[in-house]
């Protein structure tokens, strides 16, 4: 009886544990990806001004009410900009910082595709 | 003359960083809310300073032509400088009500600020621990933020008001 009831509270105290932990780091996720506004080069995950703590604490609200990752950007993109997201979404401003490295990788790839066909091409003739 | 397709591709590309830079010159970088301008507010609830049991909501705003909404605390200084400009709009304007939001501060340093410098509010709300000015994308006190009866902000002032952003305000709600 003592020892079922210790596995029960054991069981408990793991599940409970490993659930906080989940959602600890989920949110930290979301601070490591949000900008502080008022602080030099910091997330909200890495400052203790007084803008980021209140930050957290609408992110932590926002969590506890089911809200996802996203939503959550989205929101607080609506009050504060793109700029408070370090990763913004694609969009007509910034399509060109989202394709330029592709292009770039596929046209160099162009580039020394045709080169190497030219040293081949003269090193046969 | 025979031109390679490489020299055609290097200039291509300076002309290219060189449009990009040009453009990139002229974009501003100073980090504003002011893009808020234009869309409605969110749906609050205020509690009274001093007394929990009454508040006001978004709806409520609806019944005022304009309403402003100011962002206050009794330990920011530049709130001092702006005071002045709030009791005189609260005077000579009939048409436009004043919300205060006093935003992380102590009730009796709030009200005892209030009775120093005059109550120009015809609601005094309290933000203890600043939910509610994330509603209103407020990154810094003082900022107010004016709204018509739509809930649709059309001017946003970060920073003290002072005599320029008082006429502003002036002539758009007269």
């Amino acid at each position: 009886m003592k020892l079922n009831f210790f596995i029960i509270i054991t069981y408990i105290f793991f599940v409970t544990s490993t659930y906080s932990n989940e959602s600890q780091t989920k949110l930290l996720n979301v601070y490591k990806n949000l900008r502080c506004l008022v602080c030099q080069g910091q997330s909200i995950a890495d400052s203790n001004s007084d803008f980021a703590t209140t930050i957290k604490l609408v992110v932590q609200d926002q969590f506890n009410k089911g809200k996802t990752e996203d939503e959550i950007y989205k929101f607080l993109t609506s009050k504060y900009g793109e700029w408070i997201v370090y990763q913004p979404t694609f969009n007509k401003n910034n399509f060109l910082l989202w394709t330029l490295p592709y292009t770039v990788l596929i046209f160099g790839g162009f580039i020394i595709f045709l080169l190497i066909r030219k040293v081949k091409y003269n090193k046969d003739n | 003359m025979k031109i390679s397709i490489s020299k055609i591709i290097i200039f291509s590309f300076v002309i290219f960083s060189l449009f990009i830079f040009q453009k990139s010159l002229k974009i501003n970088n100073n980090y504003d809310t002011k893009s808020l301008i234009g869309n409605k507010i969110s749906k609050f609830q205020l509690f009274k300073i001093d007394s929990h049991d009454q508040y006001i909501s978004d709806e409520d705003l609806k019944e005022n032509k304009f309403t402003l909404i100011n962002f206050f605390a009794s330990w920011c200084a530049p709130c001092r400088s702006e005071h002045k400009f709030l009791v005189k709009l609260s005077r000579e304007s009939k048409e436009m009500k004043i919300i205060g939001i006093n935003f992380k501060d102590k009730q009796n340093n709030a009200i005892s600020f209030l009775k120093e410098l005059g109550n120009p509010y015809n609601f005094v709300g309290i933000d203890l621990v600043g939910k509610i000015s994330i509603l209103f994308g407020v990154y810094g006190i003082p900022e107010s933020i004016l709204i018509n009866s739509d809930l649709t902000v059309i001017k946003k002032i970060i920073g003290p008001i002072d005599q320029i952003q008082y006429d502003e305000i002036l002539k758009i709600i007269q």
